[in-house]
């Protein structure tokens, strides 16, 4: 399937039933240079919209929000060690964490690519 | 006439936001026999001749620890500061009690608060501290709010021996975030038992809470307990009210704490009715990012010059609102600068050999007081401060050594008030300031009162 987005600028690509989530380059570029992220462990729970990792840039620190309920199976550690792979590569190697959703019905109510470069769009 | 700038509307439509009647409603959790009935009965007016000798008669009531035999502790030590200190902290380029808010500009402040971090984590052994909290209590309570954002569980053991006010201040704030404290009781007629707090670690544990020297004096071996907590994915936090302690002691750093929280009025702060003090906060890098409070860090300019900056703003709550790490965004300025001061003049020997009068003075004065009859000493170990049994309740003790001019020591049952088992055991503190008089004196008062 192809990627979808989120109002909050994260994008998520499913395979099978886990899915990929990471950061957009949009919302990378309004950080600046990361300094520091922080994965959620595997085997966490979290919800549609809850809290599921934090970007640090030298401006601000930000939540990244879980895009889906289910359950982590794997954090970056990759991006955590370097932070600098994110912003080098926001949708392959900068991906956050991986998911298995609990509900697949959950992927609808986000933007495909379109929708996300207009609603980019709008908001510059 | 007073300048109130809010109209009854505006105050209507702010008490409505947030859902109550009236202004009094704000005060519901406060106990009512500890309002205000009526107006403090004063005279209307007075001249400031008549103000400052009826102030002078009510202050010579005072038995000052400066200028009697003084056994006092508690989580409040007298110490000698050298006048150096008093001196320096109010020059004009250091007298601001306030974090500045254009910090950078202030090369000075900022360098003596990085030298006040250095010498924090070196005395506790840990790899950061940051520039200081307000007290041994908020930096206790923050601890164990740093330790449930870490771990993201909801409970924390606190062990038997934690000063009971550092114990009401983390329950004031655990109460409004919906974390569970559990704690055994505290127990000072037997050695302290690590198996007391291991026992409550469980998987929901975030963290363990351990006083060392505990209120009762004793000196906790924190490794059996940080071995117990880490096993169950829960972190230490280690307290002590009395940071001179760490220059006899084994650092906790080096004894598995992950964050240290401590009471700092020791070095360079006068005893001054309580307050204001200042906390110590210190924990590993790992844990960096969880620390509330203010860092500063080493940087070069432009030019490769050393230089400081506060650093890790980007958790704060200037910059991140509600989204703070914590709500704390000062530090205890002008404590910490005194504490930098005191320190840098002892240096790490002159800590050392402080730690080492101070106990082997609490060593002459036990000895001392056991010999006496009704006196009987609970601990087995202590540094400076020790728990004695008397023969008779300890209030009335203190109140009969008061009238011979000795301060004689706290009565457990001022921390622990409703321990009617607690109340013929007294605190007794011997420091650096106790001559072999004073000792003399309140042997020989004790004798004869018990």
């Amino acid at each position: 399937m192809s990627v979808k987005y989120t109002n909050d600028h994260e994008w998520i690509s499913l395979d099978g039933e886990i899915a990929t989530v990471g950061v957009t380059a949009y919302a990378l570029e309004q950080l600046g240079d990361l300094v520091f992220v922080e994965v959620p462990e595997a085997g966490r729970s979290v919800a549609k919209g809850d809290e599921a990792a934090v970007v640090e840039s030298v401006k601000a620190a930000s939540e990244v929000y879980a895009p889906v309920s289910g359950e982590v199976v794997e954090g970056n550690a990759a991006i955590a060690d370097d932070p600098a792979t994110v912003s080098g590569d926001p949708a392959g190697n900068g991906w956050f964490f991986k998911i298995k959703l609990s509900d697949m019905s959950e992927l609808d109510g986000l933007m495909d690519e379109t929708a996300y470069t207009a609603y980019v769009d709008s908001l510059d | 006439m007073r300048y109130l700038p809010h109209t009854e509307k505006d105050r209507k439509t702010m008490l409505k936001a947030i859902g109550a009647n009236a202004v009094e409603d704000m005060y519901c959790d406060v106990p009512a026999r500890a309002l205000l009935q009526n107006p403090v009965d004063l005279p209307g007016f007075a001249g400031e001749m008549e103000v400052e000798r009826t102030f002078a008669d009510f202050a010579a009531k005072n038995l000052s620890p400066a200028s009697a035999p003084s056994f006092l502790g508690a989580g409040a030590y007298r110490h000698h500061v050298p006048s150096s200190v008093d001196y320096l902290i109010q020059r004009g380029e250091f007298l601001t009690a306030y974090t500045p808010y254009q910090p950078e500009v202030s090369q000075g402040t900022l360098q003596y608060l990085y030298e006040f971090q250095t010498q924090v984590a070196m005395m506790t052994g840990m790899e950061v501290a940051n520039a200081s909290m307000y007290d041994g209590a908020t930096a206790t309570s923050e601890a164990v709010l740093m330790a449930v954002r870490a771990t993201r569980r909801n409970r924390a053991v606190l062990a038997g021996g934690l000063h009971p006010h550092y114990f009401d201040v983390t329950k004031t704030s655990a109460h409004s975030l919906n974390i569970e404290l559990v704690q055994p009781d505290s127990d000072p007629t037997s050695p302290a038992d690590p198996t007391s707090v291991i026992d409550l670690i469980d998987d929901k544990t975030s963290c363990v809470v351990v006083q060392s020297p505990d209120v009762f004096g004793r000196i906790i071996d924190l490794r059996p307990i940080a071995e117990a907590a880490h096993a169950k994915g829960a972190l230490v936090v280690a307290v002590t009210t009395e940071i001179v302690s760490l220059g006899l002691l084994e650092a906790p750093g080096n004894q598995g704490a992950d964050i240290v929280a401590a009471e700092g009025q020791s070095l360079g702060n006068a005893l001054s009715y309580g307050g204001p003090y200042v906390g110590l906060f210190a924990t590993t890098s790992k844990l960096v990012r969880q620390m509330p409070g203010r860092v500063t860090g080493e940087t070069q300019d432009v030019e490769g010059q050393r230089g400081w900056v506060l650093t890790l703003s980007t958790r704060e709550q200037h910059i991140r609102r509600e989204k703070a790490t914590s709500n704390i965004c000062t530090n205890a300025g002008l404590c910490a600068l005194a504490f930098t001061i005191h320190a840098s003049l002892l240096g790490e020997e002159g800590l050392s050999r402080l730690a080492r009068l101070n106990h082997a003075g609490a060593c002459k004065m036990a000895d001392k007081l056991a010999g006496i009859d009704g006196v009987e000493l609970m601990n087995e170990s202590f540094f400076n401060e020790f728990t004695v049994k008397l023969s008779k309740p300890a209030e009335e003790v203190v109140e009969a050594l008061a009238e011979r001019g000795i301060l004689g020591g706290v009565p457990l049952t001022r921390l622990l008030p409703e321990r009617d088992d607690l109340k013929n055991f007294l605190l007794v503190t011997v420091t650096e300031t106790n001559s072999d008089a004073d000792m003399d004196a309140l042997t020989q008062a004790l004798g004869e009162i018990l």
